[in-house]
């Protein structure tokens, strides 16, 4: 029998031989007490926690006082996290704080190393702590692991949110540039096409042709392609449909500029050529649909 | 449905309105080639510029109509058919082969001009 037996009176329970009485708390209560131990020791722990993210080389874009600036409010954060709960507060933090630190180059990997160093360093703050008494260490650490591994997860989705919203925006805005309708002369349009189409892509291509063609009521246009290195079967058959779509609304259309993988393409895919007006470059397109159009260009000195 | 059937000269301009039906069409397409066989019209316009979608029958009421014209020794030329509605028919694949086409009335009466002059 241990000491403790013969003297608990607290508990007000007779006691028996082989048994132990422990006082046991609420998890709630244990999770109060852990937040009080992490609020005490604060600035040690928060210390200590930058030194560990500058020995292990992380944030390597940030300068010292930015990460010492950035630690505190995480810091702040995750306890106050462990101790209300509130992770949608937490992943609103996440995003805002990944909004500030993606555009200085901080990558994913630094971001969840972070946050598990510090559930590191708070983890061991508790094991020092309550070494002596093994078992009220077991059930701090069952108030303390899912709750931190429940922040480590919403502060790494928050994080990635945050850059997929960013991906999501830059695409957004290199579709937008890369698709002109530009009038060179009456009755004609050119289209120059640069960089990576995909279905979408070629889909908004195609709508915004056809009604530049019905603004500008444009008889001839020239798609330039130089600058598109590969098309892959789908996206052929979109230009061919933009072709076909365009002699609907009463214009010839000239595609210029297929590199030899493109060609390569649209014969595999069995293109009836016949239907495809073709020429070399975007000089001899806009040659050729001068001609179409009646126009004539003769330099000055021929004119004299 | 009637389609009204307006007589320009040597051409007969016939425009469609919204919704037609099959019914209508069929109907459309007979008068039409009476008509130009009545006046000895030289061409036809199809003004489609009301139509909103073109499905598969009207397409190939289009095309046919085109194909009697011709076997009169006239031209066809479809004018105003819509930017979305011809991304539709070509998705569908109904490409209106071997038919004339032009942006509007006005392009299409320029284009028939032009042919006349210089009959290939």
């Amino acid at each position: 029998m241990s000491k403790r037996d013969s003297s608990s009176k607290d508990s007000g329970a007779r006691s028996h031989p082989g048994v132990e009485l422990v006082r046991s708390e609420a998890p709630s209560e244990l999770l109060r007490e852990l937040v009080a131990h992490l609020r005490q020791n604060r600035t040690q722990l928060r210390e200590e926690w930058v030194v560990r993210i500058t020995e292990t080389r992380l944030l390597t874009a940030m300068t010292k006082e930015e990460i010492f600036a950035e630690a505190t409010s995480v810091y702040d954060s995750y306890v106050e996290a462990l101790e209300t709960e509130a992770f949608e507060a937490l992943q609103a933090y996440a995003r805002n704080l990944s909004e500030r630190i993606i555009p200085r180059g901080v990558e994913t990997h630094e971001v969840v190393g972070i946050v598990l160093l510090l559930r590191d360093v708070l983890a061991r703050s508790l094991f020092a702590k309550y070494q002596t008494d093994f078992k009220k260490l077991n059930r701090i650490l069952d108030a303390y692991e899912p709750a931190a591994n429940r922040i480590a997860n919403t502060v790494a989705v928050g994080f990635v949110q945050e850059r997929e919203r960013v991906i999501r925006q830059q695409q957004e805005a290199i579709r937008e540039l890369s698709t002109p309708v530009l009038q060179v002369r009456e009755r004609l349009l050119i289209l120059p096409i640069i960089g990576v189409i995909d279905p979408q892509r070629a889909r908004q291509l195609t709508e915004q042709l056809l009604r530049g063609i019905r603004t500008n009521r444009a008889k001839v246009v020239v798609i330039d392609i130089t600058g598109v290195a590969a098309m892959d079967v789908t996206v052929a058959n979109h230009l061919v449909q933009t072709v076909e779509a365009s002699r609907l609304l009463g214009a010839t259309v000239i595609v210029t500029g297929l590199s030899p993988e493109i060609a390569q393409t649209l014969v595999t895919i069995g293109v009836d050529l016949g239907k495809m007006n073709t020429v070399g470059d975007l000089q001899g397109g806009i040659e050729q649909a001068e001609r179409l159009l009646g126009y004539k260009v003769v330099t000055l000195a021929e004119t004299r | 449905m009637e389609v009204p059937i307006l007589k320009q000269g040597e051409v007969l301009i016939a425009t469609f309105q919204a919704a037609l039906s099959d019914a209508d069409l069929n109907h459309l397409r007979m008068g039409l080639v009476q008509q130009v066989v009545k006046f000895r019209s030289r061409a036809v316009i199809v003004d489609v510029t009301a139509m909103d979608v073109m499905d598969s029958f009207a397409s190939r009421t289009l095309r046919e109509i085109a194909h009697m014209i011709r076997l009169r020794g006239a031209e066809t030329v479809i004018v105003g058919i819509q930017p979305e509605v011809a991304f539709a028919m070509v998705q569908l694949g109904l490409t209106l082969e071997g038919v004339a086409t032009a942006l509007d009335l006005e392009e299409g009466l320029a284009y028939l001009t032009q042919k006349f002059k210089n009959p290939d």
